[in-house]
């Protein structure tokens, strides 16, 4: 029920009501799916049909929970009260510390919820039709399953040990479905770079998180007061002054924003993104474009009130300055959105354009968490995931259709052989592209220019993304015209996909219009649910000179980008090995585009170069020093062991044989007196008594 | 003057050593055997040799020795011929230097 | 010492020394006997007559013959190596030694020996009655041993039957 300006209700916040409810159930909505992924895994042998019942049966059950909580908040939110309900737990003591486990349902999660199950589910009813001649279905479907398990993990999170444990399980099923199709080298190298280049940004992110805990001594976001996203936690932070004129709240609010920063493709952590549409399209969609990328935007609107802390505030509450921290978010989310958006011109692959603007959208969706706040970044994600996976998903019919075939420049005139495909993907493009009124990305794009703009304090970033904006429009203008307008150069004929694939198309187009209705001006719904305030409103506010002045700006960047786009592309289709327009134009800027502006060659010479060298001197070290060492040891004992058998052979054994070869000898001497002759027994018996018979004579003598 | 007594005894210890010589030196089972006859002859005369010139001749003890030892020497000689003829059945020699069975 | 001494003691070791070193057996034999005949008149020389007699009857009578008679049984021709052992110095040597060791003994105490002693009168009736009186446990036994000899004598040289025995 909408209020009205007039209705002047009392918004008292409730924090954590704590009564008995959805929320102590929450926990299913990750677990479900994982348990099935484990289900699936343990299956003696594939079996498409149960797996994928399986999969997409616990994402459904996992979206009724998300709706029936998501009801629950905006309920409250329509009474009134602002909901934070947390359950939390001790999983381990040690010393007087613990460690704490817990979940949360308040607006940012119940929404981010549902978005991840509704769009999840959507991709998975989708895959069921495009990896149907793969042999790996059930493989994949379980990964899919772990993946959407431990997303919603991520989201409901309250412990950011939980968040990380999380975290790090959505790295990993990311890593073993761009290498799905492990047998192929560019696929496995893919997923190595996708996993490693994550943890690049994950150490500090764990580094913010030890420091965190150190120095609030909690785990846990929300606590009755007691925890580390609460005020008494963040004024501990504020008074701690760490390196560079920093507090401690904003050391590691920049902390956890490198591990953010990595997950969603900020530069220079960009690099694993494009190389990850290796994997099958609904991985690209779903996680590359619409959830795992989005992770890192949603983490720093969680600890929104770290990054924000200490910025001082004018009486009527809004910002009247900005931190450092949410400077450093603005200018990365920026520079990113820029430079995706150059590199997405030159390229021909029609997935790597994608992966290109989901990586510009991601910046601008920091930029937005930057300059505007949590609802302005929040947004353009809810919005970007459903068109960025209605375009994955478009692109991926595409792709079955021109069986297999990946290049722009070798399709074409797909409009009148796709049409559902066309019609949908045309939607998913002009929302991107931000025309103006009818489509949700022009609201929530134009929520950041308007914030990026009224904001007194960074001037920069405006200029970016507005370029950026003309740039988008440009680029996407560019592939739609390639892949649906002018004359067929493939081979074969292009055919439409089947019904399971059309058809969360249709779905996913329709919510990339009706999205726009909570974010405008009019009824700021989006913007006051997560904000736990009324939404005020009013139509009349789309006609306020600041707000018509922004229009026609982005109305202009937009017509004039599809404009250029069509001048250049529109209608005409020049064969695969004809060089662009722009190349012919100005080819050394082109190639530096086409080859992504030499990033990755930079860090192949730079940081690959060091681990390499690194590599061959701890080989070095492992085979002469180490190896030498042990080496030595093996000949100093085998040395002994030969010394021992000389000594053993020839002095123990020589002597030892020698005695007897004596003893032996001296028998054979004195048994010669046995010569069994009675003479000789005589013989000595008379020599005997001569020696008695002398010996008793000689005692006698006086 | 000496004791008549030592000739005697000296030509007891002579008889005695040739005696023993024979017994040592000769091949022949048998001259071993008169070798032995002639040792204990040696030692009947001592025995008679000092009876005679005992303090107590009447008591007779050198005589009956003697008498005595005659006998005994009579017994073995028969056993010990006995002995020699029963090996030369069996062996068909009296060499001693080739009855060398009880060699050890 | 008389001439007698020296006489009767050149007989017997003449007779001795021919007895061990003759070769053929019978000689030594016949040798020896003169030994024996010898060392008679040594003990009538010395006043034992009984000694003297039981000698000649016994030695020479029984002994002798008894060696003459094993000769005989045991005829065999004259060894070729010889009739001294391959190694009779040695035997000569302890022979020697044995002697030297006795001279030696006799000498030493020569100053300890009687030199006149009184002329013994024995009769046959005071042996006879010393041999039944004082000495008959000897006697006795002597005539068990002389039993057994005889007996033992005849087994040994009893011919083997066939297979028993």
């Amino acid at each position: 029920m909408l209020l009205q300006e007039e209705q002047t209700v009392a918004f008292h916040c409730m924090y954590d009501c704590g009564s008995p409810g959805v929320v102590q159930f929450l926990w299913l909505i990750p677990a479900v799916p994982i348990v099935a992924s484990g289900f699936i895994a343990l299956m003696k042998q594939p079996r498409r049909k149960l797996s994928a019942v399986l999969a997409i049966g616990s994402l459904g059950f996992s979206l009724l929970l998300a709706l029936f909580a998501f009801a629950h908040v905006v309920s409250d939110w329509a009474r009134g009260v602002a909901t934070r309900e947390t359950v939390n737990f001790t999983w381990l003591h040690f010393g007087n510390s613990t460690v704490d486990l817990g979940w949360v349902l308040d607006p940012l999660s119940a929404i981010m919820a549902v978005m991840v199950c509704f769009v999840g589910l959507l991709i998975f009813i989708y895959s069921t039709g495009y990896m149907e001649h793969d042999e790996n279905f059930t493989r994949f479907f379980c990964f899919l399953s772990l993946f959407a398990g431990a997303m919603l993990g991520v989201v409901i999170a309250n412990s950011i040990l939980l968040l990380f444990m999380c975290w790090e399980l959505v790295g990993l099923t990311s890593y073993l479905l761009i290498g799905f199709w492990y047998h192929k080298p560019s696929a496995a190298a893919a997923a190595k770079k996708a996993f490693i280049t994550t943890r690049v940004g994950d150490i500090f992110f764990l580094l913010g998180i030890v420091w965190l805990f150190a120095q609030t001594g909690t785990l846990l976001f929300y606590n009755h007061g007691a925890g580390s996203l609460e005020t008494s936690a963040i004024e501990a932070l504020l008074s701690q002054h760490a390196a560079w004129g920093l507090t401690a709240a904003g050391a590691i609010g920049l902390l956890i924003f490198a591990g953010a920063a990595g997950k969603s493709g900020q530069v220079p952590l960009h690099v694993w993104l494009p190389d990850a549409m290796e994997g099958p399209t609904p991985v690209s969609a779903l996680i590359h474009a619409a959830t795992m990328v989005a992770a890192g935007v949603y983490l720093i609107a969680r600890v929104y009130p770290l990054i924000s802390a200490g910025m001082p505030l004018t009486p009527a509450g809004d910002a009247a300055g900005t931190t450092t921290a949410l400077v450093v978010v603005t200018w990365v989310g920026a520079i990113t959105a820029i430079f995706a958006a150059l590199i997405a011109i030159a390229q021909n692959d029609i997935k790597r354009i994608l992966a290109y603007s989901t990586v510009s959208q991601l910046g601008y969706m920091m930029a937005g968490l930057g300059l505007g706040g949590v609802a302005v970044g929040m947004f353009h994600l809810i919005t970007h995931a459903f068109f960025k996976a209605l375009l994955f998903l478009g692109a991926g019919s595409v792709i079955h259709g021109c069986h297999e075939e990946q290049d722009i420049r070798r399709m074409g005139g797909l409009k009148s052989q796709m049409r559902a495909t066309f019609l949908t993907y045309a939607v998913g493009m002009l929302a991107l592209a931000g025309f103006p009124i009818v489509f949700s990305g022009f609201w929530s794009k134009d929520a950041i220019l308007e914030a990026a703009h009224n904001s007194p304090f960074i001037r920069g970033p405006y200029y970016l993304l507005v370029f950026g904006a003309l740039l988008t429009a440009f680029y996407m203008t560019r592939q739609l015209s390639y892949v649906f307008f002018g004359k067929w150069r493939g081979h074969d004929h292009a055919h439409e996909s089947p019904r399971v694939m059309t058809t969360p198309l249709v779905i996913l187009a329709f919510f990339a219009i009706l999205l726009g209705v909570i974010g405008t001006p009019a009824w700021p719904w989006f913007h006051a649910f997560l904000e736990g305030q009324p939404a005020t409103g009013g139509v009349h506010l789309l006609f306020e000179s600041d707000f018509l002045k922004l229009l026609g700006t982005s109305t202009v960047i937009v017509f004039a980008g599809l404009g250029l786009g069509w001048l250049l592309y529109g209608n005409k289709s020049p064969d695969a090995e004809e060089p662009d327009t722009l190349e012919k134009a100005a080819p050394a800027i082109w190639a530096g585009l086409r080859d992504r502006l030499y990033v990755d060659e930079l860090y192949d010479v730079t940081v690959i170069a060091f681990y390499y060298w690194w590599a061959r001197v701890a080989d070095w070290l492992d085979r002469c020093l180490w190896g030498g060492i042990v080496a030595a040891v093996a000949w100093i004992f085998r040395m002994f062991a030969q010394l021992n058998r000389l000594l053993d052979t020839h002095w123990v054994d020589g002597t030892f044989d020698k005695a007897c070869e004596e003893l032996s000898t001296g028998g054979g001497i004195v048994s010669r007196v046995q010569n069994g002759r009675g003479q000789t027994y005589l013989r000595i018996l008379a020599f005997g008594v001569i020696l008695l018979a002398a010996i008793l004579i000689w005692s006698t003598k006086p | 003057m000496g004791s008549p007594l030592t000739g005697y005894l000296v030509v007891a210890a002579l008889l005695f050593s040739i005696g023993l010589a024979g017994a040592l030196v000769r091949r022949n089972a048998i001259m071993v055997l008169i070798g032995i006859e002639l040792m204990l002859n040696a030692a009947n005369l001592n025995f008679i040799a000092f009876w005679r010139y005992s303090p107590h001749p009447e008591a007779l003890t050198g005589m009956m020795f003697a008498v005595f030892s005659i006998a005994v020497a009579a017994a073995e000689a028969a056993v010990g011929l006995g002995l020699v003829i029963a090996v030369y059945r069996h062996a068909q020699t009296t060499d001693l230097d080739k009855l060398n069975r009880m060699k050890g | 010492m008389g001439i007698t001494f020296y006489l009767i003691a050149a007989i017997t070791l003449a007779g001795a020394l021919a007895a061990m070193t003759l070769k053929h057996l019978i000689h030594a034999a016949l040798a020896v006997t003169v030994a024996f005949a010898g060392l008679a008149l040594f003990f009538l020389n010395l006043d034992a007559q009984f000694a003297g007699f039981a000698q000649i009857l016994i030695y020479i009578g029984a002994v002798a013959i008894l060696i003459v008679f094993a000769i005989l049984l045991t005829r065999s021709e004259l060894p070729k190596e010889g009739v001294f052992s391959r190694t009779w110095f040695v035997g000569l040597a302890i022979a020697a030694g044995i002697f030297a060791v006795l001279g030696w003994a006799v000498i030493a105490s020569a100053h300890a020996l009687p030199s006149e002693a009184t002329t013994p009168s024995v009769n046959v009736h005071d042996i006879g009655v010393a041999l039944v009186g004082r000495y008959v446990l000897p006697l006795e036994i002597v005539a068990l041993l002389l039993t057994a000899a005889t007996i033992g004598a005849v087994i040994v040289a009893l011919h083997e039957k066939e297979g028993t025995k």
